[in-house]
């Protein structure tokens, strides 16, 4: 049996990397008490928080019993990562072949490091002394383990922590890797199963495991337990691999002084664009996402990813330069402060090949696409709209508007049940704005509903406008006007049930039409339920006086509560307050109550829905919120 | 005299040998063009019931390819179908304007909605339009002409909605750009030259009672106006039905208030 080569490796250890990066990304002062919270529990917490008996594995509430000031946040594992990337640049400018291990956590070779600093204790030292220098991060407790294997060497830069008298260096002279090992707990073993199994046999310690037989470890516990029998014995033969640092594809212009102007910033980027692509031409990429990055002189950056169905070009790079710079002005709109710097990354690249065009070009979807990015050109990028359908209660929640080119988020699972939604026949127009209505029932009272979910009264006719305007109280008063042109209007379009209609004040015979209006006491109209179309009768039971038509036209068919005909010739339309037509309701249905999370006072909802259908069979789907009517959707 | 491949055709060149063997082409014509309907007309319809057969059988003659449209509302339209490169105007309606999209959509077309915020994309996906093939431009804003001649450019079917009238040299232009094109445009609201109107009337809901029930589906008569044909064609169509499906009606639905004690209970919704 040949003994396996060992590397000589040195671990750089950040402890609390989590809240490190945490700290950074929300700006927090760097001995601030914070705990990430992972699936309601505390997952990291800083050091001075666990001062105050924060740990791990708290529920949320109880470390903030423990802690009332701590700051939670959640935990974002890209954020570690991303985070990270600072550090390995920094190591990788005076060391090459840095091993990302974890979020935290990083291998490299020593002997070339060793050489160069003359030692490995020096070239330590000097990896720290870099990391003190990297802006933004809080890196003065990272520490550094050097021995055999990179097992070895991440427990010796543990060991720092909790060895009486160690500095944020250890290292383990080569060959002393087992008699380091030996005093440490088998728990160190990444093998829960295992480790369990060993403390039923007695076993304690590493040295305790690493005295058992190879070949009875290997018989007993297979590979995997021989593997962690090597590790335990300091005979680590994992190698160290380093990474490739990756391409610098990002593209960057800076303006000096600062661009205030739209398409200034836009043509100054050109080249950069270009540049951009010929980068990623020449790695053999293209690319499919991009993240732009615009810095203005006021300090603050705005950054947004952007994708493409296909790949990007230098013009559609331009583009999207261009619609996150205007947002929703247009291309002449100045900014709000001049431009500094823009940046575009790739934030997805694909293989070239993937992506090369056939021989007789690629089909429809490639002409589609680019007709449409014409359309986005004219009107910015959010005015060309994809749909899709996702879950929810409402309309509005239900129908997702993306921008050609994005990818669609849901945030309403659409296979949930959704309780409450709407009858399955969904309308044909959903009005982006909901109209609002008045609707109103026979005796011309606004439709209510009350706690419990009873409706005050039938609907009965509705019209457009809001709910305060005069029509219900006039009709419910006595101060409507009626003319012989309104009834008329009424009894024509067969809208005869509790409609108010209100007079302008016109002179008669001033118009020199010889318009008569009622003059003495106002009626509110009102019909009765089984009557014809056409029937008016006044609500006061008073004989309709001199109800006219306003064109002079013979008087027909209009009833008072006495039974008598009157009405009127020409077919003038029945205005509400505001000049919209009156409908009367044919059909209904409802109150359908929405009771929508009640738990959250931002987002609760709770709402009557009504379909109704009016006399000219166009049915409307009602809202009734607050008070308040609205027209949603129509169906038609 | 090759074999025809279309009995129309057949009928058409049987007329022909008729009027030559007859030799006289009025009387030949007049017998043989369903003359009986002609009789009782006064002279000004009789003229104008015969142009519009003439313009039938021209319109017919030409190599105009149709886009595929539901049978539906299919037989109302002049040629049986809608038309590449043809305007179509449709009153008011949405749903109406759905059933048109359904049948080219699901064959494969591409179909752009310009200026209408309110188009009910659910409404939309039920009806039959494939969502992956409908791109929207909800606010187009002053450009709506310009951006619909870009969409015509790129998609077979485009729905528009203008804002207001256009002058009749964009509107000849863009008609020039659609039959250039092959893309069909359904416009919603009036337009000078289109092809066909259709609107709709005399809706009648059914399911939906007084306070009980729910709107489940709708009779509605949907007229076709055209240059081609003399007078309107309509036809009583389900629109649509309970399975959300359009078909032309059996028989005239007398509409009926859905007994409350069938109306489906609906729970209040909670979440």
């Amino acid at each position: 049996m040949t003994a396996p080569t060992i590397t000589r490796t040195m671990v750089l250890w950040c402890p609390d990397w989590p809240v490190t990066a945490a700290i950074q990304a929300h700006r927090h002062s760097p001995d601030a008490a914070i705990a990430l919270i992972d699936k309601g529990r505390v997952f990291a917490c800083s050091a001075s928080s666990r001062r105050e008996g924060v740990a791990r594995g708290l529920r949320v509430r109880e470390a903030q019993s423990r802690h009332p000031d701590l700051i939670v946040e959640p935990y974002e594992a890209v954020l570690d990562t991303r985070a990270f990337e600072a550090v390995i640049d920094a190591i990788e400018e005076i060391m090459p072949g840095v091993q990302l291990l974890r979020p935290g956590m990083c291998a490299l070779r020593t002997r070339g490091p060793s050489r160069y600093y003359g030692g490995e204790e020096p070239a330590a030292q000097a990896l720290l002394d870099r990391l003190g220098t990297v802006e933004g991060l809080e890196l003065g407790e990272s520490r550094v383990g050097i021995a055999d294997g990179p097992f070895t060497a991440e427990h010796a830069a543990r060991s720092t922590a909790v060895l009486p008298g160690a500095g944020r260096i250890l290292r383990v002279p080569p060959g002393e890797s087992a008699a380091f090992l030996g005093p440490l707990g088998v728990g160190l073993l990444s093998s829960p199963a295992l480790v369990t199994l060993l403390h039923r046999l007695g076993v304690r310690t590493l040295a305790d495991f690493a005295a058992l037989p190879v070949t009875d470890v290997l018989q007993r516990f297979g590979e995997d337990g021989a593997r962690l029998h090597a590790l335990a014995s300091g005979h680590d033969s994992r190698a160290v691999l380093p990474r490739v640092p990756p391409q610098q594809l990002d593209s960057t212009i800076e303006f000096e002084p600062a661009l205030d102007r739209v398409d200034q910033v836009t043509f100054g980027f050109r080249a950069s664009a270009d540049r951009f692509l010929e980068g990623l031409t020449a790695a053999g990429l293209v690319c499919t996402a991009i993240r732009i990055e615009v810095a203005t002189e006021a300090g603050d950056t705005s950054e947004r990813s952007w994708l493409h169905p296909r790949s990007f070009t230098a013009s559609d790079v331009l583009d999207r330069v261009r619609w996150q710079l205007q947002g929703g002005g247009t291309i002449d709109s100045g900014l709000r402060s001049g431009i500094t710097r823009v940046s575009v990354m790739p934030e997805s690249v694909d293989a070239i090949s993937n992506h090369e065009e056939g021989l007789w070009g690629t089909g429809p979807d490639e002409r589609i696409h680019s007709g449409l990015s014409r359309v986005q050109s004219m009107l910015g990028h959010g005015g060309v709209l994809t749909a899709t359908i996702g879950g929810g209660r409402t309309l509005a929640d239900r129908q997702n508007l993306i921008a050609w080119g994005d990818r669609p988020q849901l945030d309403r699972p659409v296979e949930q049940p959704w309780p409450g939604q709407l009858p399955p026949l969904p309308p044909a127009t959903v009005f982006s704005s909901p109209h609002p209505v008045c609707v109103v029932d026979a005796s011309g009272a606004e439709v209510s509903v009350d706690e419990r979910g009873a409706l005050s009264g039938a609907p009965a006719s509705f019209f457009r406008g809001s709910a305060v305007s005069s029509a219900g109280r006039e009709v419910a008063g006595t101060r409507a006007a009626v003319t012989g042109a309104a009834v008329t209007g009424a009894a024509a379009v067969g809208t005869a049930l509790g409609v108010a209609v209100r007079t302008e004040e016109r002179d008669p015979g001033a118009d020199g039409r010889g318009a008569q209006r009622d003059p003495g006491p106002v009626r509110s109209v009102k019909a009765a339920d089984a009557r014809p179309v056409g029937a008016v009768m006044a609500a006061d039971a008073g004989p309709v006086r001199s109800v006219k038509a306003a064109d002079a036209g013979p008087v027909r068919s209009v009833k008072a509560a006495d039974a008598r005909p009157v009405v009127a010739a020409d077919a003038g339309p029945v205005v509400a307050p505001d000049g919209g037509p009156v409908r009367s309701v044919k059909a209904w249905a409802g109150p359908w109550p929405v009771n929508e999370r009640w738990w959250d006072p931002e987002h609760s909802r709770r709402a009557y829905r009504f379909q109704i259908v009016d006399a000219d069979g166009t049915a409307w789907l009602f809202v009734l919120d607050g008070g308040s009517w609205r027209a949603e959707a129509r169906y038609d | 005299m090759g074999t025809s491949d279309t009995p129309g055709m057949s009928v058409r060149i049987a007329n022909l040998e008729a009027m030559f063997d007859h030799r006289g082409v009025t009387s030949a014509a007049h017998s043989s063009i369903s003359a009986p309907a002609l009789d009782g007309l006064p002279a000004q319809d009789r003229v104008r019931t015969l142009q519009a057969r003439i313009r039938e059988m021209q319109s017919s003659t030409l190599d105009s390819r149709s886009i595929p449209t539901h049978p539906a509302i299919a037989q109302l339209l002049p040629g049986g179908a809608l038309k590449q490169g043809a305007i179509y105007s449709v009153e008011r309606s949405a749903t109406l304007l759905m059933a048109l999209l359904a049948g080219p959509s699901a064959a494969g077309s591409w179909c752009g909605i310009v200026g209408m915020p309110e188009f009910g994309v659910e409404a939309a996906a039920r009806f039959g339009v494939d969502l992956d093939r409908l791109v929207l431009v909800p606010h187009p804003g002053d450009q709506w002409l310009n951006v619909t001649a870009a969409i015509a450019d790129v998609m077979e079917v485009v729905v528009t909605r203008p804002p207001r009238r256009a002058d009749d040299a964009s509107i000849s232009r863009l008609a020039a750009r659609l039959r250039q094109r092959d893309a069909t445009l359904i416009v919603l609201g009036t337009w000078p030259q289109s092809e066909a109107m259709l609107s709709l009337s005399e809706s009648d809901w059914s399911g939906i009672g007084d306070g009980h029930g729910h709107l489940s589906a709708r009779q509605v008569t949907v007229t076709v106006t055209s240059r081609v044909h003399a007078r309107p064609r309509s036809a009583r169509l389900w629109l649509p039905d309970r399975e959300a499906t359009f078909r032309q009606a059996e028989k005239r639905f007398e509409p009926r208030l859905a007994p409350a004690d069938l109306a489906p209970p609906l729970r209040e919704a909670t979440g």
